[in-house]
């Protein structure tokens, strides 16, 4: 550790023992992205989900929206320490989007628009956990925060929600993502503190 | 390709680090993109700070050039999407005297 | 390289939200004009920020001078711009940079182009290049809101007053001082063909400011015949330094 700045604090930075270990509470929605912000027109969106044997399922924008969706209010935990409770969002339920996909794989690798990818088990998208979502606290999904719609998995540090959404690959083998890939933990559970390798 | 005006800095902006994992400044070296065979110095990379890591994109397509993550202990550089990097090494005779 | 600690000797305003920070660096190895430093303050809970700013002074011993100017949404800035006293300690990792830097040795045009903060590496080039005497032309393009905005405005004015030193032009982007021949408005072609080197001089041409003044500016410069490799380039974040 350095030597301490007399006077300096930072920005103010409560922390809740009801969070997970290493986290701090704010209240504004910081804006994280590793490369510049896609912009999809929703007539050239497309969510694709292809499984291990090469079958791929796709919605357009208006086919996807026709969906049934869920409101849902989640905590978000980013390995960068902050945390943000009760943010409210909507979206299709990966259950939903599965229900007519036959497979039989373990692993999952997200892509995004331009490129960002990350990978986790088939099972942590399964019964009530992650969603595909496009609205947030009551408006459009920003771009900036993933529009036009992210993943959404709470469970999990942050970066497992992928913003600008493209698709998703089933696989039996598990291949490490954007940041899996680079130093980062490769299931991420904020309440065992898993940030990078080796934790 | 638009410009999102706040969202990049430059190679510059992680002289710091770098100079932290090797013994000379790695902004002023040469680096080709393993993407799109882009040639430029590391200074002009595109770099996004505001992410758990230090990510350079190509200039010329945008292609993550390298990532540079921070753990308390350990530092990851991944440097894949360089296809070469040309350092400037003078013989020690030239060498000037800056740090 | 790691961290050394440095002690605050004077802070001078230098705007309502700007400014200067005079440092003592204890071992410092001297550095090169338009390299920069990184700064890491600490809170007792082990909490650390890192922002980088650079060097506003010429080569001087173990003295370096920065600029801070205070974001009102910053973290660091705050603490710089206006908590800091002459006695504090300041841990700083540095010289870096080796790339946007101009050495006493080139004596071709050099053209500094300067974004609001973005003045501050081109500031210690100018010093740098009056303090060895250089005969190398040089000129600074300087691109403000607004005449309360300048830094250094008595540094830069000194500096032009020197036989053969820096020909300084100001170009305000939202009110522009009584008396000026230009209207306010952005840099644009006519002006870097009225207030800087042409290309057939072929300057080394040094640009530093926020992202989008950057790429406005060097694509300008390039349209207008500049060769890429002599255009450098350093981007400020909205905290007006390296991040």
């Amino acid at each position: 550790m350095g030597i301490i700045s007399r006077g300096f604090s930072g920005r103010r930075r409560a922390h809740d023992p009801d969070l997970p270990p290493g986290q701090y509470l704010t209240e504004d929605f910081p804006v994280l992205s590793a490369g510049p912000t896609p912009r999809i027109p929703p007539d050239e969106w497309e969510f694709a989900i292809t499984t291990e044997t090469g079958q791929v399922h796709r919605w357009d924008w208006p086919t996807f929206l026709a969906l049934p969706s869920e409101n849902v209010t989640v905590d978000l935990h980013c390995v960068t320490r902050w945390s943000k409770l009760g943010t409210s969002w909507e979206g299709v339920s990966l259950d939903t989007l599965v229900e007519d996909v036959e497979t039989a794989a373990d692993f999952a690798l997200v892509h995004s628009y331009g490129g960002y990818t990350t990978n986790l088990p088939v099972e942590d998208l399964l019964d009530g956990k992650a969603w595909v979502a496009y609205r947030y606290d009551g408006d459009d999904l920003a771009p900036a925060h993933g529009g036009p719609a992210r993943l959404l998995v709470p469970h999990l540090y942050l970066w497992k929600s992928a913003k600008w959404v493209r698709g998703i690959t089933l696989s039996d083998v598990d291949e490490p993502g954007f940041w899996e890939s680079a130093g980062y933990h490769n299931y991420g559970d904020p309440w065992r503190e898993q940030r990078y390798w080796g934790e | 390709m638009s410009v999102d005006p706040l969202s990049f800095l430059d190679g510059n902006a992680a002289a710091g680090e770098l100079r932290e994992l090797f013994a000379v400044d790695l902004t002023a070296a040469v680096g080709q993109c393993a993407g799109c065979g882009h040639v430029a110095v590391i200074a002009e990379a595109r770099l996004y700070v505001h992410a758990p890591g230090l990510v350079a994109r190509c200039a010329g397509c945008d292609g993550v050039l390298f990532r540079l993550v921070k753990a308390p202990g350990r530092t990851w550089l991944d440097l894949r999407g360089l296809a070469y990097l040309q350092i400037a090494t003078p013989d020690e005779a030239d060498r000037p005297p800056t740090a | 390289m790691s961290w050394r600690v440095a002690t605050v000797v004077a802070l001078r305003d230098q705007t309502a939200t700007a400014r200067t920070i005079v440092l003592d660096v204890v071992g410092w190895p001297g550095h090169d004009a338009g390299q920069h430093v990184d700064v890491r303050l600490t809170a007792p809970d082990g909490y650390s920020a890192v922002r980088s700013y650079s060097i506003a002074s010429a080569a001087d011993g173990q003295r370096i001078e920065l600029a801070v100017e205070q974001l009102p949404d910053g973290e660091v800035s705050p603490y710089l711009a206006h908590d800091l006293v002459a006695g504090d300690l300041l841990e700083i990792r540095g010289p870096v940079g080796g790339w946007f830097v101009w050495r006493p040795e080139q004596t071709e045009p050099v053209q500094l182009v300067a974004g609001g903060s973005g003045v501050v590496p081109l500031l210690a080039m100018a010093r740098s290049h009056a303090a060895v005497g250089s005969r190398a032309p040089i000129r600074l393009l300087y691109s403000v809101r607004d005449a309360g905005s300048v830094l250094y405005g008595s540094e830069l004015d000194t500096l032009s007053r020197r036989d053969g030193g820096l020909e300084v032009t100001y170009a305000y982007t939202r009110v522009a001082p009584a008396g000026s021949l230009r209207p306010p408005g952005r840099v644009d072609v006519s002006l870097l063909a009225e207030a800087t080197w042409p290309p057939v001089d072929e300057p080394t041409c040094y640009v530093c400011g926020p992202t989008a003044f950057v790429e406005v500016v060097a694509d300008l410069l390039t349209a207008a015949g500049h060769d890429p490799g002599r255009v450098r380039t350093e981007r400020f974040g909205p905290s007006g330094g390296i991040r």
